[in-house]
């Protein structure tokens, strides 16, 4: 299956009740997949073509208002038009899963892959203070696992979601097992679990308010406060990444998503050459695994980061390493993916001979 | 004929109108006069009649009734700045069985919501919108509005709205009556008991519309805004009699029954 | 001859003095009165017993202030 519509097959299976989208390349296959699928005579669940990025952002945040399980999927201009929806779905603390397939930019940019959107995935996106949880697959099995378990982290912290994915994976065909069909939830079970949803003003409890506003200074505070708390929580819980031959390792990779499938065949090459090379790839962008990085860093003697950007995950790098080793950035933009031997040449120039 | 003093008038047999109880007890943060705090009293009334308070799911805009969930008393959700036709859509399609509307005003329903007015009508989603026009943003402190007439002053236009380089108004609600997608759509005010009579039956036929599945209502209630319009509640509906009801004519535009 | 009585009551401290409730009045029962409540508004007050009980001003006013009773005497 293509990636796309990998994470379309499982968010239905994820027991998703709404989907709202907008077609862009490189992830039209998410709604196509979905609408040929007709998931309303499967589990009931429905699938709205909104007329905008900006309409579809915000039938999700209607519908998750509603403690439903409601997914967008865009590729990053829409994702740009959802930031505002984005903002107000993490300001008045609800769950929900948004894929951005990324693309090439700034502007238009090209529909080619690209990771440039790693700042705007992890440090806001939009205005105010807040973060997603952000979950980067590398493997179309990713892109299936991570719909459920993005729907289990957003209600888990009633938050939202981001499966910072690329067009290559997107587009990408591997073999991917699915999980068994989930139900979708019952209202009994909205209403026990998300006793904070707008489902009608029974008489047994007061009036349920979905909303991002005070305009009382003291209380926006301490709800800041409360999502930083929430924050923090998550950085504790869910950080999450996969360590592969860090154990010997001299030098140090880290790549996520395209990026560390690439670096992983990089890592073999720089090996054969009698070269110890570990990948450290991050499962999870935001929280980002600044404690085993630190770890590795009294340990290798350079650290290379591979992005598909002009170097923007580098910084979170270089904050959880200080200055204690060199940390070098290589990436390509502009929707050119690099190839394995580029990596294994910058790894000699700018780490381990510079 | 016997006296009667009134202690023993006010009785609650003799009890024929108070607020609501699906108003909440909070002061309505609208200024005096404004026509806000009427609309939202008549759509509370409606569903306290209907019996659908628990079944009902309402949308706030941003604007000066960003904070009507603080007023009504049931399930609310506030959407970005016109985003709550959008909002409301999704509701509907996960609940179609719930009745759900969304109440906004000129600059967020006819400006920066103008997308998500015309798709959700033209889809003929199965809610009800609530339209308040007062021609002016009255939060924002009296800016020129989508609605705000050609020549009216506002703080953006203080020497009048000059239609050559402001452009014109927009009359919405003449636009949504072409769609296909809308079943009802009515223009009303507030300003008068013959008026609120007139409005609370046309957001009552809109909720009816609703229960029976028949799509799209709309009702817009050409309101004032005396603050916004530097005039005192008298004068501003007077002023509202004399210019907006010649460019906005109050009655039914659609009716397809 | 029958005969409506009406009277109402005025939550004088959410009234906000706006006078819309003034001319719905078809007897002219009510004034705004000199004094003001704990906001600084001149509220509405009734100013003779002509009240029938039609509830116009309830309906109009914009802050669901007014109550209305009313009884048919014989």
């Amino acid at each position: 299956m293509k990636g796309n519509e990998a994470f379309a097959e499982a968010a239905i299976r994820a027991g998703a009740d709404g989907y709202f989208g907008y077609p862009i390349t490189p992830q039209s296959e998410v709604m196509e997949y979905l609408m040929a699928e007709k998931p309303h005579e499967r589990t009931g669940m429905i699938v709205l073509q909104a007329e905008s990025e900006i309409a579809a952002i915000n039938m999700v945040y209607g519908g998750a208002a509603c403690g439903k399980r409601v997914l967008t999927s865009s590729s990053s201009p829409g994702v740009s038009l959802k930031q505002e929806g984005i903002s107000y779905i993490a300001g008045a603390e609800l769950p929900c899963v948004i894929l951005n397939v990324a693309r090439g930019g700034p502007g238009l940019g090209t529909i080619q892959p690209a990771q440039s959107d790693y700042f705007q995935s992890t440090k806001g996106g939009g205005h105010g203070d807040y973060k997603m949880l952000v979950l980067a697959p590398s493997s179309v099995q990713e892109m299936a696992d991570f719909a459920g378990l993005g729907f289990e982290l957003a209600f888990k912290y009633r938050n939202p979601v981001l499966i910072l994915s690329d067009g290559a994976i997107g587009q990408m065909m591997e073999k991917v097992e699915l999980d068994e069909q989930r139900p979708r939830f019952t209202d009994e079970e909205i209403k026990n679990n998300t006793p904070w949803a707008t489902t009608g003003k029974t008489k047994d409890r007061e009036r349920n308010i979905i909303t991002s506003l005070d305009l009382d200074s003291y209380k926006q505070e301490l709800h800041n406060l409360d999502l930083q708390a929430k924050y923090r929580e998550m950085e504790k819980n869910e950080t999450r990444y996969e360590a592969i031959s860090c154990d010997d390792a001299e030098y140090l990779i880290v790549a996520y998503g395209t990026s560390a499938r690439l670096s992983q065949k990089a890592v073999d090459l720089l090996r054969a050459e009698g070269i110890k090379v570990g990948l450290l790839r991050p499962i999870t962008l935001f929280p980002f695994p600044t404690a085993v990085i630190a770890k590795l860093a009294d340990q290798v003697k350079g650290i290379l980061t591979v992005e598909m950007s002009a170097g923007q995950m580098i910084e979170d790098v270089r904050l959880a390493v200080g200055c204690r080793v060199k940390v070098e950035h290589f990436g390509r933009m502009g929707g050119i993916i690099p190839s394995p031997t580029e990596i294994v040449d910058a790894m000699h120039k700018k780490i381990i001979g510079g | 004929m016997a006296e009667i003093t009134k202690e023993e008038l006010r009785q609650p047999e003799n009890l024929i109108y108070k607020k609501t109880d699906l108003l909440t007890d909070k002061a309505l943060s609208y200024c005096p006069g404004c026509g806000h705090g009427t609309a939202h009293r008549i759509v509370m009334e409606v569903l306290d009649e209907m019996g659908i308070q628990d079944q009902t799911i309402g949308i706030a805009p941003v604007g000066c009734s960003v904070l009507a969930y603080e007023f009504m008393n049931i399930d609310m959700q506030q959407a970005a700045h016109g985003r709550a036709p959008a909002v409301a859509t999704a509701v509907k399609r996960l609940y179609p069985e719930k009745f759900v509307f969304t109440y906004q005003g000129d600059g967020d329903l006819a400006a920066i919501g103008t997308a998500e007015t015309i798709h959700a009508c033209n889809r003929g989603e199965n809610i009800v919108i609530i339209f308040i026009n007062n021609g002016i943003y009255g939060m924002t402190g009296g800016q020129m509005a989508p609605t705000t007439l050609p020549g009216m002053k506002s703080s953006t236009s203080p020497y009048g709205r000059d239609v050559a380089t402001m452009g014109n108004p927009l009359k919405i609600t003449e636009l949504i009556a072409q769609l296909p997608g809308t079943i009802y759509v009515t223009r009303q005010a507030v300003h008068t008991p013959a008026n609120v009579r007139k409005t609370k039956k046309a957001v009552r036929k809109a909720f009816e519309n609703q229960k029976l599945n028949k799509g799209l209502s709309f009702v817009e209630i050409v309101s004032n805004c005396n603050s916004g319009w530097k005039m005192t509640p008298r004068q501003s509906n007077e002023w509202m009699v004399d210019n907006m009801f010649p460019f906005y004519p109050l009655g039914d535009i659609k009716v397809n029954d | 001859m029958a005969k409506v009585k009406g009277d109402i009551v005025i939550d004088i401290e959410k009234c906000k003095g706006c006078e819309v409730c003034i001319p719905a009045c078809p007897n002219d029962v009510i004034a705004l009165s000199k004094n003001v409540n704990g906001k600084g508004y001149n509220y509405a007050e009734t100013i003779n017993d002509e009240c029938i009980g039609c509830a116009n001003c309830a309906i109009v006013c914009p802050d669901g202030v007014i109550t209305v009773y009313r009884k048919r005497m014989e």
